[in-house]
């Protein structure tokens, strides 16, 4: 660390480093476009000179604060320096893992051209400047001003568009080098934000604004498809609502009410078989259907909350460990079960480990989904259609569970997780609001299983394992919920996101997955057990002095003003 | 002794665990109105006593008759009869603000299901509205009306004690039982418990209250049960108990039959003597 008297130098380093950094994305990085994204290009910045240029940006913002200039040190309430610090390493890592991989791909540093090696100076300097400069957090930011209620909800549905731009950049990479670069930048960058008290600002916004988040969380994601020419990016984004939409459900029964389900996967895969066995497919052993989309969902989140209350009433008397390690039973019970359903080993039901094929399209108030239709002069293909219809499904489960969560049941719910026996006492009935979580959630999953029999096609019982290398499945359900953020609602769509994605990008290391993945959640539990995304009971559960002697201060700073 | 019927009546309350006998045969009255002392030595088997009164246990013998009828062995079934309790050692939801504590104690006095909630119909708006009300006016009650926002475990020691006050009367209860509301307190703390305790009973909430605190004790009740090894040695006015031979014995000897010694024993031990 360069000592405190040396500010002035820290600064033009800062300066230096930011200006260089801003400039060094619109020079060649390497003279051969067989580096993905095509950075060979003076003029304009492609590929992950996108993230180094982001990065710089964000940076820039935050030294303009350091320097003073006016209006922008409003940007970093809660201090510039440990915002530009972060900043600078998203500019530094998004850029040096873009040099190094130009490196070692094309093999050797001869490979990279002027406009590299510029580039990993610049953010170098910047870096080494930031975290020169003497730290300047405030511990109790100023209260923000109140914007009128339109320039609210305005300014929420900017956020959203803008965090769906960084989700969809991430979704829409099609290098793995590009996604390795795009990670820790996005990862970095969030945290800039959060260091200058920008994140903590837009959670009291959004918490004063609870219609126009929903409005504007659905509005930014309904621009998704109309940014996407092809299928390519759109099924991963439909694998990822599955995903998220089951993990949603799970966050029910496991953020909400504590309860640990290891084999909430078998809820999926019951609403998927029964979708497939009415679809029509003549795979089916039935030869019913197709059904109108409603009666199948009806269908499907019926089945599941029955085999949820056959489940739960014997096993919710279990508590902590021991129903974990029923629920891990009764899941691998489901996925052995289908798989000998197949007229050899027991009745003939589910065709075994063939699985139902051909499952054909649905049909949702006369669309065919399997095909195109335009809308607004855009295309949408059938991942689109499906997309669409999983928005829905999504949103029907957010507003379940916040409309749930945030009542007398969910109250219930709450207590008995924070302590079963005061709660008892208090009249509240364990056993049956347990098996109210655990049917509910049961159901919310056989509904997005309805809809993933008919996006794939099928269901076979090797989609419904509890460890796999790519989800859904129940451990990275179960790890999906954690990670993101037990009890919110953008917590399990962040988990899911990143658990889909990086297996997805990094299929190379297929081999390697489940460690890293192992070593991903025991990393995440040492420095964040409260997940990305937490919940304020959560953050106090795991940070119980700092944040609870803030609580105390704010409320009396609420009390006094 | 008054002619009224009393509001609970435990007759003949035995507990067995195994072996064990933690409760013989205790017989136990509560009137309208009344501020009970149950007194006794760690391990006497007060807390077990509760217990069987709130559907915690179920006792191996004898009765409980509340208002008239056999409790249930359910403790939703005795909350939502109007028998309300707190615990020796504090168990609140610690993650849930003060006020989300008490309106989870309006849980047996609200009806609002999973299908309401989701249809947020007017008449569960208005439940919730009402419960909101009546938990910030019990909140105010205890003096906890400024803090009703901050999470429970946030609370000061105190404060917290007074939220579970605040969290068993949210149930409407005709009897309250408190178990050691003073422990840990300093005599201020204490003294305060004791004017909530009396305004408790100004509502017209009946009070049972386990306490080693004899001070606190003796200024409180109206009568003063002592149980001594599972069985009740004797009740009456707390001066006539305080002036019992074999209450002072109970709690001066017998060294032998401690679960653990507490640090406030000594100080018994003095008020007694």
């Amino acid at each position: 660390m360069i000592p405190k008297t040396s500010t002035p130098a820290a600064r033009a380093l800062v300066v230096c480093g930011a200006a260089l950094s801003l400039v060094s994305p619109f020079l060649a990085w390497t003279w051969t476009s067989r580096y993905p994204g095509n950075l060979t290009v003076y003029g304009y910045p492609g590929g992950s000179q996108l993230l180094t240029l982001a990065g710089a940006l964000l940076a820039a913002v935050f030294t303009a604060a350091v320097l003073g200039v006016p209006g922008l040190r409003a940007l970093a309430p809660a201090g510039a320096v440990r915002a530009l610090r972060a900043a600078s390493l998203a500019a530094l890592t998004a850029t040096w893992i873009t040099v190094g991989a130009i490196a070692v791909d094309l093999g050797g540093v001869v490979n990279v051209e002027p406009g590299g090696w510029l580039a990993a100076g610049a953010v170098l300097l910047l870096a080494a400047g930031a975290h020169a400069l003497p730290d300047d957090t405030v511990t109790e930011p100023p209260p923000a001003a109140r914007l009128p209620r339109a320039a609210e909800g305005a300014l929420i549905t900017v956020v959203f568009l803008a965090a769906m731009y960084v989700l969809t950049y991430g979704i829409t990479t099609d290098s793995a080098q590009d996604f390795l670069a795009f990670l820790p930048a996005a990862g970095f960058g969030v945290r800039a934000l959060a260091a200058a008290g920008l994140t903590a600002r837009f959670g009291a916004l959004t918490a004063r604004n609870r219609i126009a988040v929903a409005v504007a969380a659905l509005a930014s994601a309904l621009v998704f498809p109309f940014t996407q020419t092809g299928d390519q990016y759109t099924a991963i984004a439909d694998n990822i609502l599955v995903f998220a939409a089951v993990a949603l459900g799970l966050n029910i029964v496991v953020g909400l009410v504590g309860l640990l389900d290891l084999g909430y996967v078998a809820f999926l895969g019951t609403g998927a078989y029964t979708a497939a066995l009415v679809s029509g497919s003549t795979f089916s052993t039935f030869d019913i259907g197709p059904w109108p989309f409603w009666a199948t969902a009806l269908l499907g989140m019926g089945v599941s909350l029955v085999a949820g209350l056959v489940i739960g009433a014997p096993t919710l008397r279990l508590h902590g460990d021991y129903l974990a390690i029923v629920t891990l039973g009764f899941g691998e019970i489901f996925r052995i079960t289908v798989n000998n359903l197949d007229g050899t080993s027991g009745p003939r039901l589910t065709n075994g480990p063939n699985g139902i094929n051909s499952v054909p399209n649905l049909t949702v108030f006369g669309f065919d989904l399997g095909t195109r239709h335009t809308l607004l002069g855009v295309t949408f293909g059938r991942f689109a259609n499906y997309y669409l219809l999983l928005l829905a499904v999504i949103a029907v489960i957010v507003f379940v569970y916040a409309r749930a969560g945030n009542s007398r049941i969910g109250r219930a719910w709450i207590a008995l997780r924070e302590d079963e026996k005061a709660a008892t006492a208090m009249g509240i009935e364990g056993f049956r609001y347990k098996l109210l979580a655990f049917g509910l959630g049961a159901s919310l999953a056989g509904l997005a299983g309805t809809v993933m029999a008919h996006l794939q096609t099928n269901a076979v019982p090797e989609n419904y394992k509890f460890a796999d290398t790519a989800p859904p499945n129940s451990a990275f359900l179960l790890a999906a919920v954690v990670l993101g953020g037990m009890g919110t609602v953008s917590g399990p769509l962040v988990g899911a996101a990143l658990l889909y994605l990086i297996p997805a990008k990094f299929a190379f290391f297929s081999q390697y997955q489940m460690m890293l993945f192992g070593l991903a959640l025991i990393l995440m539990m040492r420095f964040r057990p409260e997940g990305l995304v937490p919940d304020r009971r959560h953050r106090l559960e795991f940070h119980d002095e700092q944040v609870a002697a803030a609580e105390a201060r704010r409320t009396a700073a609420e009390a006094t003003a | 002794m008054s002619t009224t019927p009393p509001l609970l009546r435990a007759s003949g309350v035995t507990m067995r665990f195994g072996g064990l006998t933690a409760v013989d045969g205790v017989d136990l009255a509560v009137r309208e109105n009344e501020i009970v002392g149950l007194i006794g030595p760690n391990g006497a088997g007060k807390t077990t006593f509760f217990n069987c009164l709130t559907g915690l246990y179920v006792p191996t013998e004898g009765a409980v008759l509340f208002a008239g009828e056999t409790l249930p062995p359910k403790p939703a079934r005795v909350t939502r009869a109007g028998v309300a309790r707190t615990f020796q050692n504090i168990r609140l939801f610690a993650n849930m603000s003060a006020l989300e504590n008490v309106i989870v104690g309006r849980h047996t006095r609200t009806r609002a299901g999973l299908l309401s909630a989701l249809a947020h119909g007017p008449r569960y708006r208005r439940e919730e509205r009402e419960s909101r009300e009546r938990a910030r006016e019990l909140l105010d009650f205890v003096g906890l009306g400024g803090q009703a926002d901050l999470l429970a475990r946030s609370l000061s020691y105190g404060a917290q004690r007074r939220l579970e006050i605040a969290r068993a009367l949210a149930s409407e209860p005709r009897l309250l039982l408190l178990d050691e509301p003073t422990a840990g307190m300093n005599p201020q703390e204490t003294a305060e418990t004791e004017e909530l305790v009396r305004s408790v009973r100004a509502r017209g909430v009946a009070v049972l209250v386990i306490e080693h605190d004899m001070r606190f004790i003796m200024n409180l009740c109206d009568r003063v049960a002592v149980l001594v090894q599972g069985t009740k040695l004797t009740e009456g006015a707390p001066g006539e108990v305080q002036a019992d031979e074999r209450v002072v014995e109970a709690y001066l000897g017998a060294p032998d039959d401690e679960e653990e010694p507490t640090p406030r024993s000594p100080q018994n031990r003095e008020r007694t003597a």
